[in-house]
């Protein structure tokens, strides 16, 4: 491979550069090398593409002091789009594209297309190096007594492996647990849910009669007291854990359940929070009974105690005991049985 | 809407929502039952007639010849005239072929022909009924209590844009960007294949309204961003990007390391 | 004093105001003639930090509007669906840059555009060192960067997604508290400290505001930079072709050629982001509605880096653990979401280190390696990839789905065995592939190319001719370095005493082996000689057509500009040339 390597014609090089062309590779010549005309043209199309550039960026800000923020435009291709946004995005866009695109022909065209060639060094140290390293090192080491004073260099080491605990310790209270102290997996294990407390509408807070839900039917609804809870815990906690579906389905129907007669009359409310991830599930299919995740895709089967017939999650859909109250409204008639959402560790 | 949100805590507020929605639909009960006149039950009695011989020929196969059922098809007793109206008017009835479910095709029967199927089935059980100018006035209604109310029932299944979605087994929610006000408003009432009731006991008219509203706003909504990507959210928008994107940047970055003639 | 001197002077009093203070004239003096290879796979890496320039740049801006609080306000901006809804203060001001501030839409559309192109870019420009074999000593250090990078660029991209708190984002937010959930032991507890209690909580979006506004981008800034010397220092790679070797580079200087080109580029990608942002839609966050944690879409999907992730939950089956019924092990969650991604990103970082120890180099490389020349590691490249696209793919299914007609069912069981049987076959094939061209490469070297054109000899016989290939393409392909596989250790050295890493050095035998045994080796010197011999004589034989040709011209190497004798030819003549004016 002799032949291949560039040869030592260095001579006629730029030594002070410290590069030199390739040798004897062919080199073509560029239009604007041999043609002055050539060159004059080059310079002007890359003269032209600064000088649009100018031009955008005034659109740009003519654009933006005129156009009304939410005009809409129909333009072919985009559809009816924002004309603000589009406008800007064009005239910025392209402002700022012809400068890269002026000096990338400015390279490609007036400046020198030679390839040329640059020696790699060795990156490791010479040897000389190496050992005035270590003479240094060794001086620092004697001159500080790092190998002598044992007790300083242990007492140190302790320091410094202790004192990152400071700053970590801290963290601790990126929660701090409310009153009664209790544990996150006890908090995860309840819900808002209780004997007697009326199911509603969300987001319309109704209470429900069962005739007011038809086989067939699904409603997503939250706890009575769900909104005063939010207002005064100040976030939606509560929520995550409390929503559920009730759907009706023909009692002939309904194969299995959480627990006997949890139903009314072919009602059935599970919890809307997935037992894989989390996510809200109520795409329910009023013929299969099915109930579809859309993050994952777990199915569960309500006619069949909510057990899981398809995807990841490992765990049936809690089911929520419902009946009526005394004025014929929907009511739960405890908590869950067992703790909604995604799995834990202590959840065993 | 800012009052709703703002007076949503109250706890006047259901009762009073309730009551509100209870007096709507009394009245336009009464509206529609006062404007029946002896005439138009006769003119009624000759659809029903006509929708039956329809009903034998196009329908009895699968449905059963008394719309009992059969193995092939469900019963229509009691699905009402809504679903049937529903079902011929966006051609997914009759079935073109089995499979996961019926697809929304060119409708086979005339306007006419579909009414008259409607009031046949209508008249064999009661079940949702067609609904009326009134109910489908979506004028008033506020849109962005429709979106809360579509975000809370629909986009689950039918995707926040309303571009539709898949579920099990090759069955999906269909797009809604074509769907008319009362298609949405008879697909709501009536439940047809995989997808539950919203009766007007859980889902109020004015609420269905809302939500017709905002559906109506959805298909007509412009796009501030520039171009949707059909507004099927991050996979369509990863697909531009790996492919319009990078082509356009790799496409430069190769023509800067092309020589220059 | 005409315009250009004038800057000059300028720059030259600065020059020295400044050299006299922190002695910059000497890092010019040794640098603005570096020298820096050309090649459009070298700009992959560019494109990665011109993106994330346009995120900073774009970011800045968005923090003077954006307001990381998840206190309730009653919406009351200019986009009407809204209008009179309760959301957090996030999402309202995130609808507020959208529709109330003029260009906000822009700068929001351009800084997730560029964010999705920085990682794309950042995985790009992976595939590229690693097919190339650029991450071998010396630059090691730097690939274990960029494995960093491309994590903290996730991190990145995942904390920005999440702050909209829009439905969408908001349904990421919950799958991932349901993933730190699935811990065993900690995760419980971990959840709680990161959502101060329970879920959604109430400072969760502060928290990651600093997480995505601060630490992450002050790390990626800081590896950047490092990633940048190391380059810098190093010296880029470069590919084989005439008068390249590995003691050299060949290419451009920085000043002028390399400055115009690199900076070029900056603009041209800065300007098809703009572009793009002001163009394209992405992440309507306006349709999605505000975050509820019972609410959701369909379609509810993470941006395409964090799509693997999602498509590999959705492939697991639902296995899960349960410990004495006290505690539970989320199969289901832990390997998708934290087993596999954990075994991927540690097999990439490292892959160099793996790779130096079976095959047993220790040489520095600076020439790069072509894909075809180390089968065995291009294969494992293009596993790894169809891995992670499987995975990709189940994170799409249900758009797969609806798009093509087919079930989500199907589709997961599909990749459910698919993950476990194409990725091996991808690898076989694509080893065969790289042989095959290794092979064909050694028959072009030996009997030229076909030139297509068919000579009648003058007893009759038809022949077609063959040329000799260029003088590039020969470089390039003598550029393959043979490996032969490490030798098989003794069980006990000359002197009968045992060799007690004798199991350790067969690994390495039989994976080396693996490795390099099937490699098609160089012809040899005397080979080359006796091929070119020949096809000078086939060329001859058509050599009396060629009679008419203008005797003036000759072609150049590859389909440029016709030369007349006397022009300055090679690159030597020319830069002699230049250097005389």
């Amino acid at each position: 491979m002799s032949d291949l390597t560039p040869n030592d014609s260095h001579a006629n090089a730029p030594e002070r550069l410290g590069y030199s062309p390739v040798a004897d590779v062919p080199h073509a010549l560029r239009m604007a090398d041999t043609d002055p005309k050539a060159a004059r043209r080059a310079e002007r199309q890359i003269a032209g593409m600064f000088m649009l550039s100018m031009l955008l960026t005034i659109a740009f800000v003519v654009g933006y002091m005129t156009i009304d923020k939410t005009s809409i435009i129909y333009i072919p291709v985009f559809g009816d789009v924002g004309t603000s946004t589009f406008v800007l995005g064009l005239t910025l866009g392209a402002a700022i594209f012809l400068i890269g695109a002026g000096a990338i022909q400015w390279a490609k065209k007036l400046m020198p297309d030679v390839e040329v060639v640059q020696d790699r060094h060795d990156l490791a140290s010479p040897a000389s190096a190496d050992q005035e390293a270590l003479a240094n090192y060794e001086r620092g080491k004697s001159e500080s007594g790092f190998a002598r004073f044992k007790l300083i260099r242990r007492t140190l080491i302790g320091a410094l492996v202790l004192f990152p605990i400071a700053l970590l310790i801290p963290l601790r209270d990126l929660w701090t647990a409310p009153a009664g102290s209790p544990s996150p997996a006890d908090l995860l294990s309840v819900t808002l849910w209780h004997d007697g407390l009326r199911i509603v509408t969300d987001p319309s807070l109704m209470p429900i009669k069962p005739e007011d839900l038809p086989i067939g039917g699904l409603v997503s609804a939250i706890p009575e007291d769900l909104e005063e809870v939010q207002e005064l815990e100040g976030n939606m906690n509560a929520r995550t854990k409390a929503a559920i579906i009730l759907v009706r389905m023909d009692p002939s129907d309904i194969r299995a359940q959480q627990g006997d007669g949890w139903d009314y009359q072919g009602i059935v409310a599970y919890s809307k929070i997935c037992t894989h991830v989390g996510c809200p599930t109520a795409l329910y299919e009023q013929r299969t009974h099915h109930l579809l995740c859309p993050c994952h895709q777990s199915t569960f089967d309500l006619a069949d105690a909510g057990n899981v017939v398809f995807g990841p999650a490992a765990r049936r859909m809690p089911q929520l005991p419902i009946g009526v109250d005394e004025e014929g409204f929907l009511v739960a008639r405890s908590d869950f049985a067992e703790p909604v959402g995604p799995s834990f560790w202590e959840r065993g | 809407m800012k009052f709703l949100a703002a007076h949503r805590r109250s706890p006047l507020f259901a009762p009073s929502l309730l009551t509100i929605a209870l007096v709507s639909v009394g009245g336009a009960y009464a509206v529609v039952s006062s404007s029946q006149t002896a005439q138009a039950a006769d003119a009624g009695q000759v659809a029903i007639d006509e929708g039956n011989k329809l009903y034998l020929t196009g329908c009895s196969s699968c449905h059963g010849m008394q719309a009992q059922g059969t193995t092939n098809g469900p019963t229509l007793l009691g699905v009402g005239a809504a679903s049937v109206h529903f079902q011929v008017a966006t051609g997914r009835m009759p079935l073109a072929a089995p499979g996961a479910q019926a697809m929304a095709k060119d409708p086979q029967y005339t306007a006419d022909e579909t009414a008259q199927l409607a009031a046949y089935v209508a008249s064999l059980a009661p079940g949702p009924a067609i609904p009326t100018a009134e109910q489908l006035d979506y004028e008033d209604a506020d849109i962005a209590e429709g979106g809360v109310l579509f975000r809370v029932n629909c986009a689950q299944c039918h995707q926040a844009a309303g571009q539709g979605g898949a579920l099990t087994q090759g069955k999906y929610a269909p797009s809604l960007m074509e769907a008319t006000p009362q298609e949405l408003y008879e697909a709501m009432v009536s439940g047809p294949q995989s997808m539950p009731v919203f009766s007007n006991g859980t889902l109020p008219v004015e609420e269905k309204q809302a939500i017709i509203a905002y559906v109506s706003e959805l298909q007509d909504a412009p796009n501030p961003g520039g171009l949707s990507l059909g507004r099927l959210g991050p996979v369509t928008e990863g697909l531009f990007l790996w492919t319009a994107v990078f082509a356009a940047l790799i496409g430069a970055a190769v023509w800067i390391g092309i020589k220059a003639r | 004093m005409s315009e250009a001197s004038t800057i000059e002077k300028a720059g030259g009093g600065v020059a020295t105001y400044v050299d006299q203070r922190v002695g910059s004239n000497k890092f010019l003096a040794r640098n603005l003639g570096k020298v820096f290879p050309d090649h459009w796979s070298f700009m992959l890496g560019e494109i990665a930090l011109y993106s994330f320039i346009v995120v900073l740049i774009t970011g800045t801006f968005l923090t003077f509007f954006y307001k990381p609080s998840m206190i309730e306000v009653v919406y009351d901006g200019s986009y009407v669906p809204l209008k009179g809804i309760l959301m957090s203060e996030a999402y309202a001001s995130s609808l507020d840059i959208s529709f109330d501030i003029r260009g906000g839409l822009l700068i929001r559309q351009m800084h997730h555009w560029a964010a999705l192109i920085f990682i794309a870019a950042m995985a790009v420009h992976m595939f590229r060192v690693f097919f190339t074999g650029a991450f071998r000593k010396p630059r090691e250090f730097n690939w274990l960067i960029g494995v960093v990078l491309v994590t903290l660029g996730l991190i990145a991209g995942f904390s920005g997604y999440s702050l909209p708190d829009d439905l969408l984002s908001g349904t990421g937010l919950q799958i991932t508290r349901g993933i730190a959930q699935a811990v065993p032991i900690i995760g419980t507890w971990a959840t709680f400290l990161i959502f101060d209690g329970q879920f959604p909580g109430n400072d969760f979006i502060s928290r990651l505001y600093s997480v995505h506004i601060l630490l992450v981008p002050g790390l990626i800034l800081a590896l950047v930079t490092v990633h940048l010397m190391l380059v810098w220092t190093q010296k880029h790679t470069q590919f084989p072709g005439p008068g390249r070797t590995n003691e050299n580079v060949v290419g451009y200087p920085l000043m002028p050629v390399y400055m115009a080109k690199a900076g070029g580029f900056f603009f041209i990608v800065f300007g098809i982001i703009a572009l793009i942002g002001g163009l394209v839609t992405i992440n309507p966050i306006w349709i999605f509605g505000p975050f509820m944690p019972d609410q959701v879409s369909a379609g509810s999907q993470p941006d395409w880096y964090m799509g693997f992730l999602d498509g590999a939950l959705r492939m697991m089956p639902n296995w899960e653990t349960n410990l004495f019924d006290w505690w539970t092990i989320s199969w289901n969650i832990l390997i998708p979401a934290v087993i596999v991604p954990g075994i991927l990103f540690t097999g990439l970082a490292l892959y160099p280190f793996i790779e130096a120890w079976v095959t047993g180099d220790k040489k520095e490389h600076h020439l790069l390696d072509r894909p075809r020349n180390n089968p065995t590691r291009t294969g494992f490249g293009v596993m790894a990839i169809t891995f992670y696209g499987l995975l990709w793919i189940g994170g799409g299914n249900d758009i797969i789905a609806t798009s093509f007609d087919l079930t989500i069912n199907s589709i997961t069981w599909f990749l459910r065995i698919a993950i476990f049987v194409i990725p091996p076959i991808m690898f076989v094939v694509t080893r065969r592939i790289c042989l095959g061209l290794q092979r064909r490469d050694r028959d072009k070297l030996l009997h030229g190319y076909e030139s297509g054109r068919i000579l009648r000899l003058p007893h009759g016989e038809f022949i077609e001719v063959h040329e000799p290939i260029s003088i590039k393409d020969k470089a390039v392909i003598m550029s393959k370095t043979d490996i032969t596989p490490l030798p098989a250790p003794e069980r006990r050295d000359a002197a009968g005493v045992r060799n007690k890493r004798f199991h350790l050095q067969n690994v390495q035998h039989k994976l080396s082996g693996f490795f390099y045994a099937e490699n098609i080796a160089k012809p040899s010197a005397a080979e080359i000689e006796a091929a070119e011999h020949h096809l000078a004589h086939e060329v001859a034989l058509e050599a009396p057509l060629h009679a008419y040709e203008d005797a003036d011209q000759i072609d150049t190497f590859h389909g440029g500009v016709l030369h007349h004798p006397g022009m300055p030819q090679t690159n030597a003549e020319q830069m002699a040339e230049r250097t005389q004016h």
